[in-house]
């Protein structure tokens, strides 16, 4: 199937997809997300993969000072390797000495193997209707390289193990004006919050793989395709907390202590989320 | 010598383990500055934890008792109580703070009123089927309790600082952060405790 028309016909089922956010009314989401959980690995039906094939485009697109593309960046594997990096990352990179994931080494090849300003990509880094994500599309094609594979956490270097660490000291960590933690709301199994079911990340097993391979997804009632990053800035926002910097490296550590604890998950992405 | 090197050896298993697990914690401080360096300097003190929040996060919330009996009583010092007869106010406004979840966020708009958000955590009139379980059902609230000044003065200092009665609480310190202003909370524990509210009246 051609990519256009796998494009034009998803724009025909899924309008909001294309055009603009329509915030549906909480429970049809939940009838519809059934039935948008069988079309996940469907490529004629699941949006996140007009995000897939974006991010192929951009990934052999020559741009920045030195006007190359992507196609050299090592994520992990070697130059250029994608198929199952995303079942790996973060992870450690002996050039940065630095345990990065998957958006930080993206940004680090534009910036070093391109000479791509990264200002306007970073500006861009959460998609809205009308304007697309070079990051969210990037992560959304290569992690779908990883489609069916099974997530391996990297913990041999000891600088993993210690950003695992970190990231389960910052999972406990309460702050800002309503002392939350990641805890207070994913610490337990079965609580919710109003209505919404609340996934327990406080120890490993097949709550935390469902999480951990299911990102990026497509998110329903954004009309968009998210990244882990931006789960997390989602959740610092409830925390009534600022807004976490970008690929920073507090967001490594909690990705690599739920990496951790997600160890083992069937890489179903993108997925589709409410 | 063998059972020296025997306890030497556990005394280091032992060891390993706990220190493994235990990132030094001004790393992590220096990790969780770096994550929000960007945000404005209105917002930084949200980033840096306040003793009660240092003490349960590092013992993810089980103090022990030196550490609970100084939490409690800081937190007994902050609380500031209204006269008995300003205790109760206006239900009706009450359930909308109970309902209210916003404010706070960064999303939210500089004028946004925060709302308490009592029913993201806590069950309250029977009616109201979208409720969380974070916390205790509260559900005949004041009914059960007889209506007592006593109970309305527990339940006022509950809201205004949770940690009196319990060190490492995860209920939000809605008075102490001002979250919500006195006559707020005023108002919500009139919706625990007013026999026409619908937490006490549904309540059979
Ligand atoms: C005030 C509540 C609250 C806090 C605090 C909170 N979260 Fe969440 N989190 C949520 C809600 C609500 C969802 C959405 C659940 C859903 O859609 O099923 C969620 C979803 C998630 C998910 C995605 C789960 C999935 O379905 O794949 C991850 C990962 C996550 N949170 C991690 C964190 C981390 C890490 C922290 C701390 C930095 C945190 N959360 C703090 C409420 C919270
Ligand atoms: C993030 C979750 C959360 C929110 C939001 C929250 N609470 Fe709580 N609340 C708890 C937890 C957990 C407990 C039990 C621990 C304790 O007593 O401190 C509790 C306990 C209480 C109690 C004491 C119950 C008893 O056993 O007698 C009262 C009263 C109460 N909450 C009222 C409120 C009101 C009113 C609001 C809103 C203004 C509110 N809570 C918001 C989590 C929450």
């Amino acid at each position: 199937m051609s990519k256009l028309l796998r494009i034009f016909v998803l724009c025909l089922l899924f309008p909001a997809a294309s055009l603009r956010a329509q915030p549906a009314p909480e429970l049809d989401l939940d009838k519809e997300l059934d039935r948008y959980r069988a079309m996940i690995n469907d490529p004629m039906a699941n949006p996140g993969y007009l995000a897939v094939d974006r991010g192929e485009l951009l990934w052999s697109l020559s741009r920045g000072s030195k006007n190359v593309s992507l196609e050299t960046c090592d994520l992990g594997a070697g130059s250029g390797v994608l198929d199952g990096v995303a079942a790996g990352l973060p992870r450690y990179f002996a050039d940065t000495d630095q345990v990065m994931d998957l958006e930080q080494r993206l940004l680090h090849c534009m910036r070093g193997l391109q000479g791509l300003d990264t200002k306007d990509v970073v500006a861009r880094r959460f998609g809205s209707p009308g304007k697309t994500s070079d990051m969210e599309d990037l992560v959304a094609f290569i992690s779908n390289k990883s489609l069916g594979m099974k997530y391996q956490a990297s913990l041999s270097h000891p600088k993993e193990r210690d950003m695992a660490l970190i990231g389960e000291a910052m999972f406990y960590r309460r702050s800002a004006i309503n002392d939350f933690s990641c805890a207070t709301c994913h610490g337990d199994d079965g609580r919710r919050i109003r209505l919404q079911s609340l996934p327990d990340l406080s120890k490993p097993g097949d709550t935390a793989r469902e999480v951990i391979g299911t990102w990026p997804a497509y998110r329903v009632s954004q009309s968009q395709t998210r990244t882990m990053q931006h789960r997390l800035w989602d959740c610092f926002r409830q925390m009534r907390m600022p807004a976490p910097d970008y690929a920073s490296e507090g967001l490594t550590a909690l990705t690599m202590y739920l990496a951790k604890l997600g160890d083992g998950a069937t890489m179903n992405v993108p997925s589709i989320k409410r | 010598m063998s059972t020296l090197r025997g306890i030497l050896l556990l005394t280091l298993l032992l060891a390993q383990p706990a220190f493994a697990q235990t990132p030094d914690p001004a790393r992590v401080e220096a990790v969780v500055a770096a994550s929000f360096a960007s945000a404005p300097e209105a917002w930084k003190a949200r980033v840096s934890q306040d003793r009660m929040q240092q003490i349960c996060s590092l013992t993810r919330n089980q103090p022990d008792a030196a550490q609970a009996a100084e939490i409690a009583s800081t937190a007994k010092a902050s609380v500031v109580m209204p006269p008995d007869a300003a205790l109760k106010g206006d239900w009706r406004s009450g359930e909308k703070i109970a309902q209210n979840g916003q404010g706070g966020q960064f999303s939210d708009g500089p004028n946004t009123i925060s709302g308490g958000n009592c029913y993201a955590c806590h069950q309250m009139a029977l009616s109201e089927i979208s409720y969380g379980t974070l916390g205790p059902s509260l559900s005949g609230y004041g009914k059960l309790r007889n209506f007592t000044t006593e109970a309305i003065r527990a339940a006022y200092t509950k809201v205004f600082n949770p940690h009196v009665t319990l060190a490492c609480s995860s209920m939000p310190r809605f008075g102490l952060n001002k979250v919500l202003s006195g006559q707020q909370i005023s108002d919500v524990v009139a919706y625990l405790f007013d026999p026409a509210s619908p937490v006490n009246a549904e309540f059979k």
